[in-house]
């Protein structure tokens, strides 16, 4: 049984497509959905609506209405305890001490691969396919797996993925990689997916509307935690008080919206301090970074840094990758020195290095 | 590849006698049985035969036998309606915590309307303790529910025991038969109980069709309200072809007692096969199709996945509205762990069940747990 691929149907166009694209080309697959929130959980957010987010039923449904059209065998398995221990709880941790996580990396790391390629184990699966815009590629000379941006830049989800090991991506087909998401497009309505006309989603999967500070509350409560009563003081980068606020959480790095005090030049968060509850405004000029640390690096396509090397770094998911150097620290540590200062360095997010296309490593921003 | 069936305790394929009585009907009646004319009549005829059948194979009188749409319904029809008939004075309702959902989850709406309910915990074998009753009965009792067996573990639970304990402080008593209706011998009246509800695909009809006994002379309010069906109990007009069904399932019943060999073949194979596991209430006195193993440090949505995919159909947990699986409430309530209910698996046997299947099933699970406890390293450890 060990031809067997797992495709991770999320109930979107791009994991139907990936189902029906292997199918078509006769292999032995099997549908699987993971349960990894249950959007019923918190009531009080529950009037928002929930199509086109993870988990929610219409997805379910959509997802064994292409494994019944394609014809392969399909399950829905639970998997909320993991991602709540190993998604939402970091999330809802790191927000908590005043940085802005990335919660779709670590369910990346630890859902969508580690359990994933764990459930496909269990099956007898072989090996995983999911509708991830990556390349990835085996390197012949040196027997390392390479990951690649996708052919589809504007799809491209690498900065996600930067935390898969060599285990994982040796059992790993993304076969969009190649493709854009017309194409994609194109092929679901070929094989008349039923998924075929679906918008995207784009949120974190488990928080409606993007709101994270009433998604915050509304788990804390859920969790029988009371929050402290936060306010504190919104200072200029003097150190000179100039407004007060409802809670560091409510703010993050770079954001605009929201501040609640009138200036003469457009105000930014520069920076936000849990502790003290001291969240320090400024001016755009003020954001600007010239070098950060990132930690916890995982190597992709490289097996580690030796000597400082000039590579391209993404700190956001739609930044672009700007020139920097970067210099080992330790081996799962490093320095990086953009060549032109960067635009709001956010603790949390990650830094992911890329040379050319070829996604290098990445890491946690410190 | 081929597949197999042990799935019975979710529902049952369709004999070929009811699909005949069920297409035969379909296709000679077309009256509706509330109609006073010659179609009204026929189709009225083939009601009543039905009723006749079912009451005979629980052993009440067809009055007292009201159709509904299934279990659920008869659940709700039985919790609902003598709750609301008792008014004010149902404030107080016994159950157990290892009931079926369509029981649970009315019970959890009585108490959302002011009724106090209690929900009584039960063994390790889990089965409801007697002594447990008497202490939760008190003179306003108005319902006391208590499942005839459990469809995880296929416990039978003492409900004539119960039966007359809720009579002597006056409260009516319900029973869930579903497992038990139409697959075992039941009588009502030997049991004691006021109100007992069951399914008929449990046991070869088709899906839709179920039955409420009232005793008679206990009063019920309508949950479904409309016409004069079903002297005013059940509103609706009436599926016939399904009643028709319902009474040839209930007519051709099996004892499933005959099962209990295979079942035991089935559960003797995998102990001996397969280290590391044990049964689920295998001490109680049990339904004789079923068995519900528990296997050491593997999840239990992994083996019916890996047995599916093997051509065997099992259950693990009770499935929610995704479609995945949650640690079953029966097994918790025996005391399991959420990890050791998780790694429970159902196994529920049916009349067309043989012993090339169960061998089969024997090794098939055999080489999935040992293919899950290879890969798996904390099983290794363990």
């Amino acid at each position: 049984m060990n031809d067997l691929i797992a495709v991770a149907m999320s109930g979107g166009v791009d994991s139907s497509t990936v189902a029906a694209l292997l199918h078509r080309e006769g292999r032995n697959i099997a549908g699987l959905t993971m349960q990894l929130w249950n959007q019923r959980r918190l009531p009080e957010l529950g009037d928002q609506p929930v199509t086109g987010r993870c988990c929610s039923l219409d997805d379910v449904y959509d997802a064994r209405y292409v494994a019944e059209h394609v014809g392969i065998p399909y399950y829905v398995v639970n998997l909320e305890d993991q991602f709540e221990e190993h998604v939402v709880k970091p999330f809802v941790a790191e927000y908590l001490a005043g940085r802005t996580p990335v919660p779709c990396t670590n369910c990346n790391t630890f859902i969508k691969f580690d359990r994933f390629l764990a459930l496909a184990d269990s099956v007898g699966a072989g090996s995983i396919a999911t509708g991830h815009y990556a390349r990835v590629r085996k390197n012949e000379a040196n027997s390392r797996w390479e990951m690649r941006t996708a052919v589809d830049l504007g799809k491209d989800q690498t900065y996600f993925l930067w935390g898969l090991t060599q285990e994982q991506l040796a059992r790993t087909m993304f076969p969009l990689g190649e493709m854009t998401k017309a194409e994609v497009r194109a092929l679901a309505a070929e094989f008349n997916l039923p998924t075929a006309g679906k918008p995207e989603s784009y949120e974190i999967c488990f928080v409606p509307n993007g709101n994270y500070a009433q998604f915050l509350d509304a788990y804390l409560r859920d969790k029988g935690v009371e929050r402290e009563e936060t306010e504190g003081a919104l200072v200029d980068t003097a150190g000179n008080e100039v407004g007060r606020h409802a809670g560091a959480h409510h703010f993050t790095v770079g954001q605009r919206k929201g501040i609640g005090i009138a200036a003469h030049e457009p105000l930014y968060v520069i920076s936000t301090d849990p502790k003290t509850q001291k969240v320090t405004v400024g001016s755009n000029d003020e954001l600007l970074r010239t070098t950060l640390v990132a930690r916890d690096i995982n190597w992709v396509s490289w097996s580690g840094l030796e000597a400082p090397a000039n590579v391209s770094v993404r700190i956001r998911n739609r930044h672009v990758p700007s020139p920097a150097t970067i210099t080992p620290l330790s081996e799962a540590r490093a320095e990086v020195r953009f060549h032109e200062p960067q635009r709001a360095v956010t603790p949390g997010q990650a830094a992911v290095f890329y040379s050319g296309e070829l996604l290098v490593g990445g890491g946690w921003i410190e | 590849m081929q597949h197999f069936y042990f799935d019975h305790n979710a529902t049952t394929p369709v004999a070929p006698e009811v699909l005949r009585d069920l297409t035969a009907t379909l296709v000679e009646v077309c009256g509706n049985a509330s109609s006073i004319h010659h179609y009204g009549q026929a189709a009225k005829q083939r009601l009543e035969n039905a009723r006749r059948e079912v009451a005979a194979r629980i052993g009440c009188d067809a009055k007292e036998l009201v159709f509904t749409s299934g279990g659920t319904e008869s659940d709700n029809l039985a919790i609902f309606g003598v709750a609301r008939r008792a008014g004010k004075a149902a404030k107080h309702v016994v159950t157990s915590a290892i009931e079926h959902p369509a029981v649970l989850n009315a019970c959890s709406q009585l108490e959302r309307d002011g009724t106090e309910v209690v929900y009584l915990p039960v063994d390790s074998e889990g089965v409801v303790r007697i002594e447990d009753v008497k202490r939760a009965l008190r003179p306003g009792t108005a319902l006391v529910t208590i499942m005839h067996a459990n469809n995880e573990t296929g416990a039978i639970q003492p409900i004539r025991e119960i039966a007359a304990l809720a009579h002597s402080c006056g409260a009516a008593f319900h029973s869930d038969g579903v497992q038990t209706g139409g697959r075992v011998p039941v009588n009502v009246k030997e049991l004691g109980v006021d109100l007992f509800s069951i399914s008929g695909h449990k046991f070869g009809a088709p899906k839709g069709m179920g039955a409420l006994y009232v005793r008679k002379g206990l009063a019920l309010e309508a949950v479904i309200v409309g016409g004069h069906h079903e002297r005013d109990r059940r509103a609706g007009t009436e599926n016939v072809p399904g009643a028709a069904a319902f009474g040839k399932a209930a007519a051709i019943a099996f004892d499933w007692s005959d099962i209990a060999p295979l079942r035991n073949r089935l559960e003797e194979g995998i102990l001996r096969r397969v280290s590391g596991c044990i049964v689920n209430g295998g001490g109680a006195k049990r339904l004789p199709n079923t068995t519900n193993i528990r296997f050491d440090g593997i999840e239990g949505e992994a083996i019916v996945i890996a047995l599916d995919l093997r051509g065997y159909a099992v259950s693990s947990g009770s499935a929610c509205s995704s479609g995945a699986s949650e640690p079953s409430h029966v097994l918790l309530a025996m005391g399991l762990t959420p990890p050791e209910a998780r790694s429970s698996v159902r196994f529920s046997l049916g009349p067309g069940n043989t012993v090339e299947e169960v061998d089969g099933l024997i090794e098939a699970v055999a080489a999935s747990v040992a293919h899950l406890r290879r890969i798996s390293p904390e099983v290794a450890r363990a």
